[in-house]
């Protein structure tokens, strides 16, 4: 019997997504080895307590508290020392969370004050006798390592969107505890969070994604873009290399081997000739259509759908019938 | 200042690759390798800070077995003063493996400054970099975009997810390098003269045991073969159609 | 690359990666720009510093004149990779190099090396090179451009060059000409004349359909008066000019498979994408029949001037030897460039390309540097011991 222990993370007071993928992964994971127990790690500012129910309905038997005023802005050390502390003190098989911006700063750290095995950017996670099995792309995405995990006990941060986030209601049974440092006496300081913009989903986290490339000719064109976005509703808008680096869009929209990697829903690729750098970040979007003027283009071999013509036409088009088949639903 | 770069000899990411026959790694052969592009990253950091804020000594490290000396090499052509490598028969998968080995090297540096890629292209971790932070007891910045130093004291930006924070730390201190950052200079033709001369030294590296192996490699599976449906605004209504029926996706 | 030959097995860590460096640096800063400067007629010139920072001026020279020094292999993988870009773009560093630089490292004296070399390796001061004159090209020995000494040893210099590379860009000039009245190829010696000197004159010559991404120019000297510096002291007889023309022709001889393996690559890929009757036309016979004979040339070549760099660096290279690896070289890169182009139907027309542009480019590499004709007789003299020259 096996417990796993997770850390959910939150921004400000809410759970970010996953968070509840991470407690969904690691209920299989109990579930599959004799039924163990889930404790979920909530660090945050007054009040995030309350997100403590959610965690119990995704599998979490008991979800333990650290709330502290200046937690107002995400604090590395301390919640890594916190997460590491109660590692320490409990007996778990795993410590899972989501390979995100925060995960990437708590989970190495957690490993390295534990002297724990760490394997990141998850995308399966077995039990295989003494050993948990996970899968991990590498290379880009142009490969699936299999990787063994041997030892008592190791850290796994789990790709987001990777795992669904499935209800498996808990007792979720709120437990208080203290920060195991002071954020006062963290070394990095954040000074500053600037938003990207109201209400923009980020890329890793959107069901549906549009983006574009050069075949837009101009940056003004990326209007459409974003309308087709707009009208979906749920979409974020990206961009290939090529005019991220002109530019155009901001790099942190640059989907591809050396930006974002992304398994939306549905990929919509505006403008976009399907470079090997490009299609490493979203060739695992579960459906992708491709809309470019030159039918030998390679991303039309990757698209389950592909229409051959002037962007700058079919865009406005794909726009008003989207904005119709929403409303009509 | 004394900045140490760790960086890790990868290969070309723009290639395809296949899978060797031990069904553990890729197939090497015919496989360019060069310094990971983020590590590169790092080095002109690196370079660039003490260019400005000079004089100053880069040092590069990497663990493997000698194929890295020639990407240790490349790196003291683009201008890093000399060069470790930390020898293993072969470049473990275990990140923490890694982060021990050059922890414990990097302890009796002195250095200001210690800078990674964010990952590295093959194994993808993000991992070496905050663990050997973590072990050599200094504060870490993973993934930053922007980086300045000024009177023992660094400034950092990160992307976050939808959103951006800037953060505060003390030196010394270790920076995981995202794109954006820098890009590298090619190397001249005189830095890769001056290179030959450069110290290259070479330690065992004290990795400790591989905790995490690699069971197996394989391709991802193909995606089924897609279809063009049509052309120009005439075939919207087609798509639309599949999106909500056959894809479900709307 | 392709490297069918694993060609880079036998290359040196430092060659191989002094040709990556220069790879790199011609992929990012040439080959965007240079199809818009062949059409406008014009040589990319805001390139010069990151050229004299890469180091690609004079790289095989000492490192105490602030060259690189680099072996006679790197130097030749430099002109390749320069002319897998242009060749306009290598003309450049070939003049400035083995045609400005080398001369006043030959013949010059210390003082003339320390004054000029660093500068010229930065790409501070541009030289050019000035031996063929309008009525003598393949035959130098007949120039009529006279330099006259004066009582206080001074010079006056007198008569017109033409077909001058970076001509008009240059701040010096290495002016070969005959002196005082002696029409014998015995009295030809070399002087560095400053652009900017009185009486001297540089123009384009307009019109051109080949190399246009290269500056070409008459230069014409009136009553040019230098001082007695201004002579190269060891040069002396027509073997000098001579001498510099066998460095550039066996960087030419690299360039040449440079401008050759862009055009085989270019159409490689094109061949691999471009659908016709439902399928890549590389697929079809007489397309793959084109490039199986591209790359056996290519190969060969590679293999000519791989050989040929290691007997310049061994120090046993003779100018026969060049001239084998030029004509060759230069040779078959015209035929890979023309075939290229056919591959590419008519996309194959259009700047956008670069196979039509090397094609044109290759027709001034095998007129310059000697003819291919010229070879042929250079070999053939040294094969029977009989001049067909005349």
């Amino acid at each position: 019997m096996a417990n796993v222990l997770v850390f959910a993370e939150t921004r400000g007071t809410a759970l970010r997504k996953t968070a509840l993928e991470a407690v969904t992964a690691a209920r299989a994971f109990a579930d599959a080895t004799g039924g163990g127990e889930v404790h979920a790690l909530v660090a945050g500012p007054s009040g995030v307590g309350a997100a403590a129910s959610q965690l119990g309905q995704y599998g979490a038997d008991v979800v333990l508290v650290a709330e502290n005023p200046a937690l107002e802005k995400f604090d590395r050390e301390s919640i890594a020392a916190t997460v590491a502390a109660r590692a320490q003190s409990g007996n778990y098989r795993a410590i899972m969370l989501g390979f995100s911006a925060q995960g990437r700063d708590v989970g190495p750290r957690v490993a390295a004050k534990l002297d724990l095995p760490i394997v990141t950017d998850v995308t399966d996670i077995q039990a295989s006798g003494d050993a948990i099995v996970v899968k991990h792309p590498g290379y880009a995405n142009k490969v699936i390592a299999t990787l063994q995990i041997s030892g008592p006990s190791a850290v796994i941060a789990i790709r987001p969107s990777a795992v669904t986030a499935a209800p498996s209601a808990k007792a979720g049974k709120v437990e208080t505890i203290s920060l195991a440092a002071e954020p006062s006496a963290s070394k990095v300081v954040v000074k500053e969070v600037i938003e990207g913009g109201k209400g923009k989903i980020d890329l890793g986290e959107a069901p549906v994604i549009v983006s574009g490339g050069r075949g837009l000719k101009a940056p003004e064109n990326f209007k459409l873009v974003e309308d087709l976005a707009a009208a979906f509703g749920n979409a974020a808008v990206g961009a290939t290399r090529a005019v991220t680096d002109d530019g155009w869009r901001p790099h942190s929209d640059q989907i591809g081997q050396t930006g974002r990697q992304v398994s939306p829903q549905l990929y919509v690729a505006v403008g976009i000739s399907g470079a090997i750098q490009h299609l490493a970040g979203m060739r695992s979007s579960k459906t992708i259509v491709a809309i470019n003027k030159d039918k030998e283009a390679p991303i039309f071999k990757v698209a389950d759908y592909g229409i051959v013509g002037d962007v700058m036409e079919i865009l406005p088009a794909l726009t008003a019938a989207v904005k119709e088949a929403k409303a009509h639903h | 200042m004394k900045i140490a770069v760790c960086i890790k000899r990868t290969p070309d990411s723009e290639s395809r690759f296949k899978i060797a026959a031990s069904q553990t790694a890729i197939d090497e052969a015919g496989l360019k390798f060069d310094i990971d592009d983020f590590a590169s990253y790092a080095v002109e950091v690196a370079l660039q800070l003490n260019e400005k804020q000079g004089p100053g000594e880069t040092v590069v490290y990497a663990v493997g077995p000698d194929p890295v000396q020639e990407t240790l090499r490349k790196a003291m052509s683009m201008g890093a003063d000399r060069a470790v490598q930390l020898k293993t028969d072969a470049t473990p998968y275990d990140g923490m493996a890694v982060a021990k080995a050059l922890a414990a090297e990097l302890k009796s540096g002195g250095y200001d400054l210690v800078l990674f890629g964010k990952h590295a292209f093959d194994t993808s971790g993000g991992i070496v970099g905050t663990a050997t932070a973590e072990l050599l007891g200094i504060p870490c910045v993973t993934a930053a975009t922007k980086l300045e130093i000024a009177n023992g004291r660094g400034t950092a930006r990160r992307e976050l997810e939808g959103a951006a924070e800037t953060v505060e730390f003390p030196l010394p201190a270790a920076v995981t390098i995202d794109e954006g950052i820098a890009r590298p200079r090619y190397p001249s033709l005189k830095g890769i003269m001056a290179a030959k001369k450069k110290p290259l030294e070479t330690k065992p590296a004290q990795l400790g045991a591989a905790r995490v192996t690699v069971k197996s490699m394989d391709l991802p599976p193909e995606r089924p073969a897609g279809r063009i449906i049509g052309e120009g605004v005439a075939a919207v209504p087609e798509l639309v159609r599949l999106l909500q029926t056959e894809a479900k996706v709307l | 690359m392709l490297d069918f030959y694993n060609i880079d097995s036998v290359l040196s860590e430092d060659e191989r990666a002094v040709r990556d460096s220069v790879r790199r640096f011609v992929d990012e800063r040439v080959i965007p720009v240079i199809g818009n400067c062949y059409v406008e007629g014009r040589f990319p010139k805001e390139l010069i510093p990151e050229m004299a920072e890469l180091g690609v001026f004079g790289a095989n020279l000492p490192e105490e004149y602030g060259c690189a020094g680099l072996n006679n292999v790197a130097y030749g993988l430099i002109m390749q990779e320069l002319e897998r870009g242009d060749s306009g773009v290598r003309s450049f560093a070939s003049v400035q190099g083995a045609l400005a630089m080398y001369p006043i490292y030959a013949f010059g004296s210390e003082e003339q090396r320390k004054q000029w070399l660093p500068r010229m390796a930065k790409g501070e001061v541009i030289g050019c090179f000035g031996l063929t004159e309008p009525d003598y090209g393949s035959n130098p020995s007949g120039m009529i451009t006279m330099a006259k000494e004066q009582k206080d040893g001074t010079w006056v210099l007198n008569g017109a060059k033409m077909w001058i590379t970076n001509g008009s860009t240059a701040n010096i000039a290495v002016v070969w000409a005959k002196t005082n009245g002696d029409k014998e190829d015995k009295s030809i010696r070399g002087f560095v004349v400053p652009t900017d000197s009185k009486g001297f004159k540089a123009k384009d010559q307009k019109g051109k359909l080949s190399l246009r991404a290269s500056d070409t120019s008459e230069l014409v000297f009136q009553d040019l008066e230098l001082p007695a510096d201004a002579i190269l002291p060891k040069s002396g007889g027509l073997k000098s000019p001579l001498m510099c023309l066998t460095q550039a022709r066996y960087g030419i001889s690299w360039g040449a498979l440079g401008a050759a393996m862009a055009c085989f690559e270019e159409a490689l890929e094109y061949s691999k994408n471009r659908v016709m009757f439902d399928r890549p036309i590389g697929g079809f016979q007489i397309q793959q029949e084109r490039l199986a004979e591209m790359l056996t040339e290519i190969v060969k070549g590679q293999l000519v001037v791989l050989h040929l760099g290691r007997l310049k660096d061994a120090g046993t290279m003779t100018p026969q030897q060049v001239s084998l690896a030029k004509r060759n070289n230069v040779n078959i890169a015209t035929d890979i460039a023309r075939e290229a182009r056919r591959l590419l139907g008519a996309n194959g027309i259009l700047a956008e390309y670069s196979a039509m542009r090397h094609m044109a480019n290759l027709e001034s590499v095998y007129t310059y540097e000697g003819t291919h004709d010229v070879h042929s007789l250079v070999l053939g003299q040294a094969l029977t011991g009989l001049n067909a020259f005349k």
